[in-house]
């Protein structure tokens, strides 16, 4: 489903990403793990096409087309959503309203016809109880006064209702509590098809717990420098990240 | 913020084509036989043609006002022409009898006139250039005491009421732009709401600019008598000109005993090209007097239009109890400038005002907020809230809030609050990574920013305010 190829980004002239290979196969769930710094975000925000990021070179393949040609929406169109580690506020515009005009978006790269906001109501009610959640964040602006928890789990029933093929999730743990983290993890398992992959973009190992992945990379310094199992992770856990780091330089 | 908000695409504003007419017009130039022939092509008593002379008089001894917030060439008042009219069309008992490319002209603005096309619950006056062309519903408003006319035909089958209330809250000496509207405005809408009657319709006035080096100088007077409520909205276009013309109208509003006048305004003159060549300078005064106690008076406005904006629709809150709101969006984009707000004087006891006012800007224009609230010692109990919140697309336009606040009663009560929000490149990621273009984002979070101010437009005209945001700030983004 996606392939990455001696991928080369940064931001600002910097360079961050230095040389990252990954394949992500459709059912899949890769764990890209790394300490502050390592290039995690950046390679969430290079997958989705955040302009600030520039790619020095490399090449991303989705589904076999080349995705670095393609605007931000055009990605989304294709099947790529990104949970936001930061969630933006838009005020004034309803949850139910901008998911729509998303729904909709997603609809008309379908080639389905968009649905009126009646129609969208039923949709929108069946894929939150199929997650188990219920629509009080519906009516309040988009991530305006959420709780971190609520946006997060905002972004997750987003990722609900558009039902991407490659969900990256950027963080989504950070700032939750233990329950918090539950209900989210539960939910993107509950989504979990043959059909679709997910990336976990994280810090800790305590998410995997919950979302278990096949895959487990570790990030260090914008590169790859181990891959394993989902026993990585817990490796990882009780070694510290000093563990895959390398020798120390004797100052 | 990035490059891609940066980039500027502009748009061809929609409503820039000229109907080819043949008109009547006075030459160029202003003096008082300029203002006799004005009047007497209305046929007007003696009494309006002293108070228009009078008028002029005054506005010679005037100076243009320097104090906004804007920047343009002087106005050569003697380059104006200020009566042009469409031939052939001077009674309009009948539509047969207005040339069929002035019927057109409306229509391809979404006006359309005839009978069987009408705009269901909303009675029109179509104005264009000095006069009106048609008024639509004029019966059946009729049929309840409601008078919706041009203002030509009101002085001429009304003069008692228009001399009862013209110029009385918007005095012919008041501010330059006033006395030059006072000497030589043509058309304009007329209404009269009787005692106790609940105007059964909207009423809208739609203003078209079409002829060349001509100045519109409408006059707008709605009266609401005692317990009336009337709904009344003005839309406005003009054709795309290298020149800047002039439209300098006067708006007046009486509201009695507990009568309620709602004045919505969607503006679109032509707001001149990208770099800024062209476009209407639009100078207008609006006020409107809550004479009688608990009347209540509310303006909206959405402001896209328009080279120069310099309005400030405001409310004498005389009677007790009495209510005046403003709620105001002001776009401007390339190289627009807006100087708008209002006053809000505060004279009778428990008298209450609410200022609601959002000003956008993108591209390389200024918008400016200035508001006044005067409470007078009098105003015992008044009570004000003001908010103001200006949003920036790029980083080469500017926002500018200046309130006046001036309070003589200690027992007033007020409230203001402002701020300033950037569009972020960061919120039209979020919007394009949920497939959502970047157009179609900054539309939305304009649209969201404005939300509180369209709510108090009429149903109608909530939708076509929306598109029209859309349509100003399209190229506003990469």
């Amino acid at each position: 489903m996606l392939e990455i190829e001696n991928l080369h980004a940064g931001i600002d002239g910097n360079e961050i990403l230095k040389g990252i290979d990954l394949t992500v196969n459709a059912g899949e769930v890769h764990a890209i793990m790394g300490p502050n710094g390592s290039g995690k975000s950046t390679l969430a925000q290079v997958l989705a096409g955040h302009p600030a990021y520039e790619v020095g070179q490399g090449r991303v393949a989705f589904e076999g087309e080349d995705l670095l040609d393609l605007e931000p929406e055009q990605r989304s169109c294709a099947g790529i959503f990104m949970a936001f580690q930061y969630p933006v506020e838009i005020h004034g515009v309803t949850n139910a309203y901008f998911l729509r005009a998303a729904l909709n978006a997603r609809r008309r790269c379908l080639g389905l016809d968009e649905l009126d906001p009646v129609d969208f109501m039923d949709v929108l009610e069946q894929k939150i109880r199929a997650i188990g959640w219920d629509d009080s964040l519906m009516n309040r602006a988009v991530n305006q006064g959420f709780s971190g928890g609520e946006k997060k789990r905002n972004e997750i029933l987003q990722m609900a209702v558009l039902e991407p093929k490659l969900a990256v999730l950027d963080e989504t743990d950070s700032g939750l509590d233990i329950d918090a983290l539950k209900t989210v993890a539960e939910a993107v398992n509950k989504l979990r098809r043959p059909d679709n992959a997910t990336i976990v973009v994280t810090h800790y190992q305590r998410l995997l717990n919950f979302i278990v992945p096949d895959h487990v990379h570790v990030l260090v310094k914008g590169r790859i420098v181990k891959s394993g199992g989902k026993e990585l992770a817990l490796e990882l856990e009780s070694l510290g990240y000093d563990w895959v780091k390398g020798p120390v330089p004797i100052a | 913020m990035g490059s891609t908000v940066e980039q500027q695409v502009i748009q061809p504003y929609k409503y820039g084509w000229t109907t080819d007419v043949e008109s009547d017009s006075v030459p160029a130039g202003l003096n008082e036989a300029v203002i006799c022939l004005i009047s007497a092509k209305k046929g007007e008593p003696d009494w309006l043609l002293e108070w228009r002379l009078k008028a002029y008089r005054n506005w010679l001894k005037m100076r243009e006002p320097k104090w906004a917030n804007v920047q343009y060439d002087p106005v050569d008042y003697q380059a104006i022409r200020y009566y042009s009219a469409p031939k052939a069309s001077p009674s309009l008992e009948s539509l047969d009898q207005v040339d069929p490319k002035v019927l057109e002209t409306f229509a391809k603005l979404g006006i359309p006139l005839e009978e069987q096309k009408r705009l269901t619950g909303v009675a029109v006056d179509a104005v264009f250039d000095s006069v009106s062309v048609a008024t639509t519903f004029k019966e059946t408003l009729a049929k309840h005491g409601v008078i919706f006319l041009p203002f030509s035909e009101a002085v001429r089958e009304h003069p008692d009421l228009v001399r009862q209330y013209v110029g009385s809250v918007v005095p012919a000496t008041d501010n330059f732009f006033a006395a030059l509207n006072s000497a030589v405005f043509t058309d304009g809408s007329f209404v009269y709401v009787p005692k106790g009657v609940r105007c059964p319709m909207e009423l809208s006035t739609y203003f078209r600019i079409n002829a060349a080096q001509t100045g519109q100088f409408e006059r707008t007077l709605i009266i609401a008598e005692e317990g009336a409520y009337v709904s009344y909205l003005e839309g406005c276009s003009a054709p795309r000109r290298d020149e800047n013309q002039l439209h300098a109208a006067v708006v007046e509003l009486v509201a009695l005993d507990n009568a309620e006048i709602k004045y919505s305004t969607v503006q679109n003159w032509y707001p001149g090209d990208e770099e800024g060549r062209g476009g209407i300078y639009n100078f207008v005064t609006k006020r409107g007097d809550c004479r009688g106690k608990n009347a209540k008076i509310s303006w909206t406005q959405v402001e896209t239009g328009s080279a120069i904006t310099w309005k400030y629709p405001s409310c004498l809150l005389s009677g007790e109890n009495s209510i005046g709101e403003f709620y105001s969006v002001a776009v401007t984009n390339n190289r627009q400038q807006a100087d708008t707000g209002t006053k809000m004087i505060h004279i009778g006891r428990n008298t209450r005002s609410t200022i609601v006012s959002k000003g956008i800007s993108a591209g390389k224009s200024q918008n400016t907020y200035r508001g006044q609230v005067k409470i007078m010692k009098g105003a015992a109990g008044a009570r004000n809230f003001s908010q103001c919140d200006s949003m920036l697309i790029g980083d080469k336009c500017g926002a500018h809030t200046f309130p006046y606040i001036d309070v003589r009663n200690s027992s007033a009560i007020m409230e203001h609050e402002a701020t300033t929000s950037k569009i972020g490149e960061d919120q039209i990621f979020y919007c394009q990574q949920r497939g959502i273009s970047a157009e179609d984002a900054v539309s939305m979070i304009v649209n969201g920013f404005c939300k509180e101010v369209f709510r108090e437009l009429p149903m109608e005209f909530a939708v076509e305010a929306q598109n029209l945001l859309g349509i100003s700030l399209e190229g506003s983004v990469g």
